[in-house]
């Protein structure tokens, strides 16, 4: 899933200084997940700017509404009725989310209320990891399962490089040396052929390098 | 030949070569190229010009190269994947090739992370076994990766080094990692700075006996210390550096103004123990900031005069 982070409160106070009616809007998909960006969150950031607010003497009113999914137009729809009743919208998606509102509502104030983190998971209760980086082109299966693209902090095809200390990678001992991971797993499993080849260079055409990209499926359009 | 180079000449004759080391200014000051120079010339085979190390901006290695071929010593230029495409790299490749460079270091890089600029975009479009391969392409096949070809005589011809570290993990899989660079193309390899010599032969062993050390040139990366603090600095702080107590232990024993000296006294008598070590093709002397020792250092080592060749 998508992994997103709420602002610095000072960041988000700070946008919304000027307005004197706001819409928070949470999304229900990833950023829900991660606890970020939906219903409960929503109500919390209400909460912490109204009181800001009143604590400043320039109270503010807050709708707070939690919508199905803010990547989807027709979910962006439902505020169609009141998105000109507000002097801005803040959107607790990932940065989606925001993007839509502001494209279908072009006379609105709209503020990302998250930053977008990356493509990850859960390792425990209360922390993420990055796991993807959307490259276009997966391979992990010749990896022992590992991404070396996104869990390696140099994205390396042929590693280890020589930074990796213990099983850490050279930019921190609290960042895992995927592989270290990889080499432990597939000598392991006497799978060392693998990786004794070398891998040919990537084509990062599928990746962002090649533009902005658009998954098109003919059989779905209407 | 494959480059015709000093080094490769060197090697290929069978001498115990010496390579040297010279880390660019943070300024347009090539006269301190120069003044590193003179402490090297005639005391090496060629000298490596680092590209940025330690993600710290610098004078660039090709500049840093042709001021060294200026001083007439012969230049290792290194290159990075952190900071170049694949299409600067063959670039500057062509162009190094073009103003006389004839040694290439092919390396990953470190991390920008450690530099002076943390905030900056890395590349690592592709990782330094690709980069041996893409150079040999060019040299072998005068192809491009592309697959534009270059008329016979007009593809650069240079000599490929690569680094390799014994003591970073998984240490088993280190002498594979060895090979792999040996299939990619690579002709020498220089090592990390060597303290745990007993960690260093057995990965040696084990290159020699993979058969490793026929295909490719293994020179032993010595770094002389100069205090006891930098001793404690490397073991503790640098990561994929093995210090053994030993080492620090030999540091203490000395009072603190003669630690200088017994660091200059421990790479000597490490190097009379690689001229020892099957496969050992010789030494590459990296004198951090402290090129002006180079000169005692070989001298008493017994590596002068360096071979006409």
């Amino acid at each position: 899933m998508i992994i997103a982070e709420r602002k610095p409160i000072e960041e988000i106070l700070e946008m919304v200084r000027d307005f004197k009616k706001i819409l928070i809007v949470g999304c229900k998909g990833c950023v829900t997940v991660c606890n970020a960006g939906g219903r409960k969150e929503v109500g919390i950031l209400a909460s912490i700017i109204r009181l800001a607010r009143e604590k400043d003497k320039n109270p503010i009113e807050i709708i707070e509404e939690t919508l199905e999914r803010q990547c989807d137009p027709e979910y962006i729809e439902q505020l169609a009725d009141t998105a000109h009743e507000y002097d801005a919208i803040l959107s607790m998606a990932c940065s989606v989310g925001p993007q839509f509102i502001a494209a279908r509502f072009s006379e609105a104030r709209v503020f990302p209320a998250l930053n977008t983190e990356f493509m990850g998971g859960a390792l425990e209760h209360g922390v993420w990891a990055e796991f993807c980086q959307g490259c276009g082109d997966c391979k992990i299966h010749l990896f022992g399962g590992f991404c070396p693209i996104a869990r390696c902090s140099k994205s390396l095809l042929n590693g280890p490089c020589g930074g990796s200390s213990g099983g850490k990678c050279e930019i921190s001992k609290d960042v895992d040396c995927v592989w270290h991971l990889i080499v432990e797993k597939l000598m392991s499993e006497g799978k060392l052929d693998q990786l004794t080849q070398v891998k040919p260079i990537k084509n990062w055409a599928t990746s962002r390098d090649g533009g902005p990209r658009k998954v098109v499926r003919e059989d779905l359009k209407l | 030949m494959k480059s015709g180079s000093n080094l490769e000449k060197v090697l290929t004759a069978g001498h115990f070569a010496v390579t040297g080391e010279c880390g660019p200014p943070r300024s347009a000051d090539g006269k301190i190229v120069r003044e590193k120079a003179k402490h090297l010339k005639g005391n090496v085979d060629s000298v490596n010009v680092t590209d940025n190390q330690t993600s710290v901006v610098r004078l660039s290695s090709l500049a840093g190269s042709l001021l060294l071929h200026q001083e007439g010593l012969e230049a290792n230029m290194q290159m990075t994947c952190r900071d170049r495409n694949r299409i600067a790299m063959q670039s500057d490749i062509l162009g190094a090739y073009a103003l006389g460079v004839r040694n290439l270091l092919c390396l990953s890089g470190d991390h920008q992370k450690f530099g002076d600029h943390p905030e900056a975009k890395n590349v690592f479009d592709i990782d330094s076994l690709q980069l041996i391969q893409t150079v040999k392409m060019m040299r072998d096949e005068r192809k491009l990766l592309s697959g534009q070809e270059m008329e016979e005589g007009t593809e650069p011809r240079l000599f490929i080094g690569a680094a390799v570290n014994p003591f970073a993990d998984p240490f088993d899989f280190r002498v594979y990692r060895l090979a792999k660079k040996a299939a990619a193309g690579v002709d020498f390899v220089q090592t990390q700075c060597i303290y745990n010599m007993a960690k260093f032969k057995e990965y040696m062993k084990r290159a020699h006996d993979m058969g490793l050390t026929e295909k490719v040139f293994v020179l032993a990366g010595i770094t002389p210390m100069k205090s006891l603090g930098m001793a404690r600095y490397m073991k503790n702080y640098v990561p994929g550096m093995d210090v053994p107590d030993l080492i620090i232990d030999r540091l203490k024993g000395v009072e603190k103004k003669g630690q200088a000296k017994e660091g200059i006294q421990i790479a000597v008598d490490q190097i009379q123990e690689m001229k020892e070590i099957p496969g050992v093709a010789g030494v590459h002397i990296m004198a951090i900031e402290w090129e002006e020792k180079v000169p005692e250092l070989v001298e008493k080592a017994g590596l002068l005069p360096r071979p006409q060749v």
